[in-house]
């Protein structure tokens, strides 16, 4: 039985990447996700992980050093949160457009201004569209896995992309939690070596990175999209095998009593949690509630999502961040393209809320159902949406 | 290899790195540039280029000039990118993944990607120690983009955003000095070349790359088109920037400063000047400014090199 202890979550994601046993770490620091690098120094330093630390003086440069450690054929891993993301963005995109594989835990803070250090996921949804991989980890057990999981993933020859982890900065990354590490032979067992074959070095030489003109541009973009798609199939095998090693189970969408129900919320990132005890306690007061935490956010499960939710009469959208001008947050923008074709579609309540980690709590959670309920009974228009929680709304 | 030795010509590499065929424009020093830092390399490097004219002209998918491998990421990383597969590497032969070599991390870039945007990678790069040259081909202006100005225009020169106008003639800020930037960070090896001196430069890219730690050579590229010459001029305006002074060949070897081409008695800049249609608008008091200006720099050096020679 492999070993349970109790860690600060940001301790577990560097003791994850250790066990991937990476070559490189490029980071700079930015709060919440400074205790991840801190913590890889320090295990680099002592001797107990086997790989360069490189601490850069940006995280452009964190971002740049990355692609050249992978295109080595070196494991990589870096990870930041907003500001720091917003700088690396150009590298970002470059990444994957590059399909050099590598993991970053992107510890999710708001983005500026003003300048807040706390989260939401308003930095996720910059980058929606770099070409990442990109999962949510609801707590300290999925951010260990999905680590292990991103480089298994991400390095498959199928799939050849980044891997970004989701995890709510301060509410996730500095809370302490019960983590099941792996065992060694199990991580040798369900990751392999990286094995890029494409890797620089002077016995097979490659031009990386060339110029792509108008009459080469578009398949090469396509053929990426294409990618981030077909990774699906690896994401589950990967998730599959997972399961056969260390018992833990994933999903791309994870559904908690959503037999029967007719209203469903639907939450990504750590509103999971909480939302889950807010389901079991209104299935007690006798309400037909349920569940559904998303987990993947690219490539997103259009098919899950219209499964599970067929027979829905209402489905509760919880956003944590804004798209300005736009219909709702994103979770809900996206959820409604998912839903347009299906027949006896549910109505929709969109609810933005928990802005640089403004409590929502069970209460608030409750609250937004009895709203949701009202806006059913009002005949809602389905471009509505509602901020909660917030003073003079 | 010395300079000064008749058969040294001879003993360069007849191999190509950086193939013929690339699309660069006629005349362009910056690509003969690049052949000799190629030539001075060998086989076993691993190129992190920046964007610029040299991507531009010779990785046109699916078309490449390269024959070690190169790898183009942006334009203000070169230096992290080249840090990067340095890093990797080190890591990957130490943990016995790829057999032990001794292979050269190049980063490359324009005085675009060098001086402006690409200051503070490259700044990081070299305080952290990394065993990488860094090579900056200095045409003195962004010219893949079109002959706008950059930190490391000189003084005077017209370009397309800082035109001789009626009111300002051109540029009106003097070069920044990246080699002196560059040195600052107390790395092992400086040095400036130009391709009009192929063994000065031969050599110092090989030493550069033999020394462990940073090392930076900033080479003066000639730029026809932008610098508004005819191509046939391109090594003879490299010639006239060196016996000038304008632009000194020096190294700075572990702190140590040495001219590396002596030209003697210097030659009066309206000489390097009067070739070059950028500077067809100057007047005399701006050449006389210019020819102050190159006097004090190059008394400076000059001062250095005798500092340390009392080392």
């Amino acid at each position: 039985m492999a070993k349970r202890i109790g860690l600060e979550v940001s301790l577990s994601a560097a003791e994850a990447v250790k066990m991937a046993n990476v070559d490189c770490v490029a980071a700079y620091p930015i709060t919440p996700q400074t205790h991840i690098v801190e913590h890889l120094s320090e295990l680099v330093n002592n001797g107990e992980l086997d790989a360069e630390f490189i601490p850069v003086e940006s995280e452009h440069s964190a971002m740049s050093v990355c692609t050249g450690v992978a295109a080595v054929g070196a494991r990589a891993f870096t990870c930041t949160s907003s500001q720091g993301l917003a700088l690396m963005n150009e590298i970002v995109h470059i990444a994957a457009s590059m399909r050099l594989p590598m993991v970053m835990i992107l510890a999710n803070r708001s983005m500026s201004a003003p300048i807040s250090i706390w989260n939401d996921h308003t930095d996720v949804m910059s980058i929606r569209d770099c070409g990442w991989i990109q999962v949510f980890a609801n707590n300290g057990q999925e951010v260990f896995d999905h680590v292990l999981f991103g480089y298994r993933v991400g390095e498959s020859p199928q799939v050849m992309l980044p891997v970004m982890v989701h995890i709510d900065g301060f509410i996730l990354t500095h809370v302490i939690e019960p983590v099941e590490f792996w065992e060694e032979e199990q991580v040798k067992e369900y990751l392999p070596d990286f094995e890029f074959p494409y890797a620089l070095h002077p016995d097979r030489p490659v031009t990386m990175g060339g110029l792509g003109g108008p009459g080469i541009f578009s398949e090469v973009k396509v053929s990426q999209d294409e990618a981030l798609i077909h990774s699906k199939g690896e994401i589950l095998s990967a998730w599959k095998e997972m399961e056969n090693i260390v018992g833990r189970s994933y999903h791309p969408i994870e559904p908690y009593r959503v037999e029967d129900a007719e209203t469903i919320f639907i939450t990504q990132g750590s509103f999971g949690e909480t939302v889950s005890l807010v389901v079991d306690e209104l299935r007690d007061e006798g309400q037909s509630v349920g569940l559904i935490m998303n987990r993947l956010w690219r490539p997103f499960p259009f098919e899950e999502f219209r499964e599970a939710t067929r027979g829905a009469k209402n489905l509760i959208v919880i956003d944590r961040a804004i798209s300005y001008g736009g219909q709702g947050g994103p979770l809900a923008i996206e959820l409604r393209s998912v839903l347009y074709k299906e027949k006896n579609q549910p109505t929709f309540a969109n609810f933005i809320c928990g802005l640089a980690s403004r409590d929502v709590t069970i209460a608030d959670f409750k609250n937004i159902y009895r709203r949701a309920m009202e806006k059913v009974k009002e005949g809602p228009r389905e471009e509505d949406f509602e901020y909660y929680g917030v003073r003079g709304k | 290899m010395e300079s000064t030795n008749v058969y040294a010509y001879k003993l360069v590499s007849r191999k190509e790195y950086f193939s013929s065929g690339h699309r660069a424009c006629q005349g362009c020093a910056e690509a003969l540039a690049v052949r000799l830092v190629g030539k001075a390399l060998g086989r076993d490097t691993i190129v992190a280029s920046a964007t610029g004219c040299m991507e531009v002209t010779s990785t046109p998918l699916p078309f490449t000039n390269w024959n070690v491998p190169w790898i183009h990421v942006a334009f203000e990383n070169a230096a992290a990118v080249a840090t990067g597969a340095e890093a990797g590497m080190k890591a990957l032969m130490r943990k016995g993944k790829v057999p032990k070599k001794r292979v050269t991390f190049l980063a490359m870039a324009g005085d675009g990607g060098t001086s402006d945007i690409g200051i503070q990678a490259l700044s990081g790069a070299l305080e952290r120690g990394h065993d990488f040259v860094y090579v900056c081909y200095d045409n003195e202006a962004y010219m893949n983009t079109g002959i706008q100005r950059s930190s490391s225009t000189p003084f005077g020169a017209s370009t397309t955003t800082s035109p001789a106008g009626k009111v300002v003639p051109g540029q009106v800020t003097w070069k920044k000095n990246m080699a002196e930037i560059a040195a600052a960070h107390d790395i092992p090896y400086v040095a400036t070349a130009c391709p009009s001196y192929p063994l000065d430069l031969i050599g110092k890219v090989k030493k550069a790359a033999r020394i462990r730690g940073p090392a930076y050579v900033h080479i003066l590229s000639v730029c026809p088109t932008g610098w508004r010459l005819p191509p046939e001029l391109s090594i003879k305006a490299g010639r006239l920037a060196v016996e000038t002074g304008v632009f000194p060949l020096y190294e700075v070897d572990d702190g140590r400063y040495r001219i590396t081409v002596d030209v003697g008695k210097l030659r009066p800049v309206n000489d390097y000047l009067k070739i070059q249609g950028r500077f067809r608008h100057l007047d005399e008091t701006m050449i006389e400014k210019i020819q102050k200006r190159v006097a004090t720099e190059y008394a400076r050096l000059q001062r250095k090199v005798t500092m340390s020679r009392g080392d």
